[in-house]
């Protein structure tokens, strides 16, 4: 057992372990295990689990890979995780990996997915088209044959034989994986002082890197020590962010953000590990159908999702009302066409609510922030010195 | 080089199928007709035609605003209302069109539409775009259809069927509400017929590249082919005609022994041929194919002619499966194929038309084409071992296309295939 900084520091290496050692100590235990790396956004992880396989998030380089390789893959103006994954990609970062995962985020990543193929990485490459379309038996049950072609990838490999059961167990887990998550954000949402966002975010990210198993028992003992007095408050505005929920910013932009002044109450960096609110019914004798009902019924608003019958704007008014948060930092990857697309939608409807907000561009392996730090800096004193009035939402 | 080009009959035709669906557009309002918005990839041009509406693309209204010289102060207006420099300048041309007050590139005005008919097809900014004309036109209906990617090379049956079943729960019962007019499938499959015989004229006009010289140029002459057929032509018999038309003048040139057409009137020397990946830029259009006629290049197959569809492999639509081949059509647009396809549908090209060399013309703010693209040629040139060239530039942004660094890359580009094709003459 380790103690709560012990903890936290395994975490901080697990997640920048780029070299994913604990999932392939994890996959050399037993042969008939597999790897499956998938990109953000959203993956169904509970599936690959259910298979006997272990899912590993694959999230860039970040600020701790020098690329070589990947920069002649893509153009100035595409954003540059993508460059940063293939670069590890050739660099053999995932060479124990089975399959990779590309959920229908964007062009660039879908279009990674055929580079993939063609370089013949890993033994199955799985463009994930997640349905556009709400109904559950429209794009309900075509998502639950997307679920089958990847499942049968993996019968391929290890010959498991996916039953209801495995599948609610599966499920069942990653519930309890989404409820401590959850709590956590609660728990951090009025004492955000106990847990640092630069912390939790490790703890987070961690998570996509590790069995669930074990996960969960991580997630349970930060939940037990932040449910207590730790730290002390500090004269902080509260914001959420949003917008980063694929190429991640560095952790030293975090940090940034906290050191300017604010709390991050609520965010998007690891949306995938939360995408879906609320518990997947695990009692069912159609898990798949269960697991796409949730993905139409449940999910978090993103800009991968098709909003017009719920406009996300609205969605993240609500996160800002719910968090009391004062404002909304608006982070986007440098040419990430979701993000940027989605900034005038936010943008013109919370110059009319009412609510605060700041916006900048960043890329992975950026790490000086001065710029954005005097402009988070800046956001946070004209919070604190001028407004003190409840944010409205329409 | 001839300096007075005299119009063929092919190019009147399709001027009046043009002027006639913006005139119709402009009267639409007076005849009740209603107004579809939608896209060029997987567009259901057939189904629209079915239940008497009128089709508007933005993307074509984009492109034709930058010809026009129009679309640079479009995408300021958008940008001066957050939208960023680095997305689809399409989009924002569009925005910006709209924010003016939607005067078309025919100097009429655009009616809003009735329908937002989302053909979620190859492309993601689609989604973001009608989400963003969602919110400009909260009174017209929506209805999206998810066309799945090629990510495995093939169409599933799973996939048809998805689209099939999101056309009869979704998009027909809108259009009929919307419309007024119920879905009637023997006359879909009329239209269809008509659709299927354009489509053979098509493949057969972007093969007459393979004689030499080749009659057009089936680029920079071919964006204007794919017109009719792309902007809700296709499954009339206008559409039949005037490809049908515009084949045997291409026949005349091969039997008189004649190069392609250019503003500047016919091209006499081919001395390169090409072919070329990605959309070409609207700004400068005419500058753009002159640093290749001029150059004595000639286009002989590209990609961004396939993007409405893809014809070439020998898919066509089906009247006797009227919504799955309207699925199976959406699926096949050259954007919706996976990179293996798409680099294979190339080789194809290059080798059947006899290219000497590939040219990527990569699009600043288009992810869709432009994300892969080195990869891709990085396997044809070693695939196929042939010079290969890359230029940067936009769809309808002037900022981003500048003259004299594609010229120049394109001068030095031109020297390596002339001293390859040297080279080759003294091997043999
Ligand atoms: S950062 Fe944005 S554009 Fe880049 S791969 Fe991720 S979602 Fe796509
Ligand atoms: S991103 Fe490319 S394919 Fe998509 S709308 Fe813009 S120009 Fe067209």
């Amino acid at each position: 057992m380790y103690n709560i900084n012990q903890l936290i520091n395994r975490c901080e290496e697990l997640a920048f372990d780029l070299d994913y050692n604990c999932a392939k100590e994890w996959k050399n235990e037993d042969p008939s295990r597999v790897l499956v790396g998938y990109m953000p956004i959203y993956f169904p992880r509970e599936i690959v689990h259910a298979a006997g396989g272990m899912t590993v998030g694959i999230f860039g380089g970040g600020d701790r890979k020098q690329i070589i390789k990947g920069d002649a893959y893509y153009q100035s103006y595409i954003c540059h995780i993508p460059r940063s994954i293939i670069d590890m990609a050739l660099d053999k970062h995932y060479d124990s990996f089975d399959g990779f995962i590309f959920p229908s985020i964007c062009d660039v990543l879908r279009n990674l997915s055929g580079i993939f193929r063609q370089k013949g990485f890993g033994k199955f490459v799985k463009y994930m088209d997640f349905p556009q379309n709400f109904l559950p038996e429209v794009g309900g049950v075509y998502y639950q044959d997307e679920m089958r072609h990847v499942l049968h990838y993996i019968k391929e490999i290890n010959g498991v034989e996916v039953t209801i059961e495995k599948l609610n167990r599966s499920i069942e887990l990653y519930n309890r994986n989404r409820r401590l998550i959850a709590l956590i954000y609660d728990i951090r949402q009025k004492y955000p002082w106990r847990l640092s966002m630069k912390d939790w975010y490790h703890i987070l990210r961690a998570g996509t890197v590790i069995p669930v198993e074990e996960h969960n028992e991580i997630l349970q003992q930060i939940a037990d020590y932040i449910r207590d007095e730790v730290g002390k408050p500090q004269d902080k505005i509260k914001v959420v962010l949003s917008g980063a929920f694929c190429e991640q910013p560095s952790v030293g932009l975090i940090r940034s953000i906290e050191d300017a002044g604010c709390y991050i109450v609520d965010d998007d960096l690891q949306l995938g590990s939360r995408m879906i609110i609320g518990d997947i019914d695990a009692t069912t004798d159609s898990p798949l159908a269960a697991i796409a009902n949730a993905y139409i019924s449940q999910s978090q608003y993103s800009s991968s999702i098709y909003d017009v019958e719920n406009p996300k704007e609205y969605r993240l008014a609500k996160i800002v009302e719910d968090r009391g948060a004062d404002g909304v930092i608006f982070a986007s990857a440098s040419f990430c066409d979701p993000s940027l697309l989605d900034a005038p939608i936010f943008q013109n409807a919370f110059d009319k609510m009412g609510i605060r907000y700041i916006a900048f561009q960043f890329s992975e392996n950026i790490n000086q922030f001065k710029v954005i730090k005097e402009q988070v800096g800046a956001f946070s004193d004209s919070i604190k010195l001028w407004e003190d009035e409840p944010v409205p939402v329409e | 080089m001839a300096k007075e080009v005299i119009k063929e009959r092919s190019m009147i035709l399709q001027k009046e199928m043009i002027e006639g669906l913006f005139n119709d557009l402009e009267k639409a309002h007076e005849t009740g007709k209603k107004v579809c918005y939608t896209f060029v990839p997987g567009n259901l041009s057939e189904l629209i035609r079915t239940f008497d509406m009128l089709p508007v693309y933005p993307e074509i209204n984009a492109l034709q605003s930058a010809m026009r010289k129009k679309s640079a102060a479009y995408i300021k207006e958008a940008e001066r209302h957050a939208h960023s420099e680095d997305v689809c300048t399409y989009v924002k041309c569009d925005v910006g069109m709209l924010m003016k007050g939607n005067i078309g590139p025919t100097g009429q005005k655009l009616p809003p539409p009735d329908i937002l008919l989302l053909s979620y097809t190859g492309c993601f900014t689609f989604m973001k775009w009608f989400e963003t004309l969602k919110r400009e036109y909260p009174n017209a209906t929506v209805v999206m259809i998810h066309t799945p990617y090629q990510e495995s090379g093939t169409m599933t049956p799973e996939m048809i069927n998805y689209m099939v079943k999101q056309m009869n729960e979704e998009v027909i019962p809108k259009m009929e509400q919307v419309s007024g007019v119920k879905y009637d499938e023997e006359k879909l499959k009329s239209i269809l017929e008509h659709s299927k015989e354009a489509e053979d004229w098509i493949t057969k006009i972007f093969d007459t590249t393979k004689h030499k010289p080749s009659p057009i140029d089936a680029y920079f002459a071919g964006v204007y082919y794919i017109g009719p057929i792309n902007i809700g032509f296709r499954g009339t018999p206008e559409a039949v005609e005037y490809y049908k038309e515009l084949y045997n003048e291409i026949q005349e040139r091969i039997r008189l022994g004649l190069g392609p057409v250019t503003p500047e009137g016919e091209m006499h020397e081919e001395k390169y041929r090409l072919v070329v990946e990605g959309p070409p830029n609207w700004t400068s259009f005419r500058e753009f194919w002159k640093i290749f006629y001029d150059m004595g290049a000639v286009i002989v197959a590209s990609s961004y002619t396939k993007v409405g569809g893809v014809y070439d492999l020998g898919w066509r639509h089906d009247p006797e499966k009227p919504l799955q081949s309207l699925a199976e059509y959406c699926m096949n647009c050259y954007t919706n194929l996976n990179i293996p396809q798409r680099i294979d549908l190339l080789t194809k090209c290059i080798t059947e038309y006899q290219a000497d060399g590939y040219v990527t013309n990569s699009i600043k703010s288009c992810n869709s084409f432009s994300a892969g693209q080195l990869a891709m040629m990085r396997e044809i040139e070693d695939r196929l071992d042939i010079p290969v060239g890359f230029i940067e530039s936009d769809l309808v942004d002037p900022r981003y296309f500048s003259y004299s660094n594609i010229k120049n890359r394109l001068e030095s580009y031109f020297q390596m295939l002339a001293q390859r094709k040297m080279m080759e003459a003294q091997e043999a």
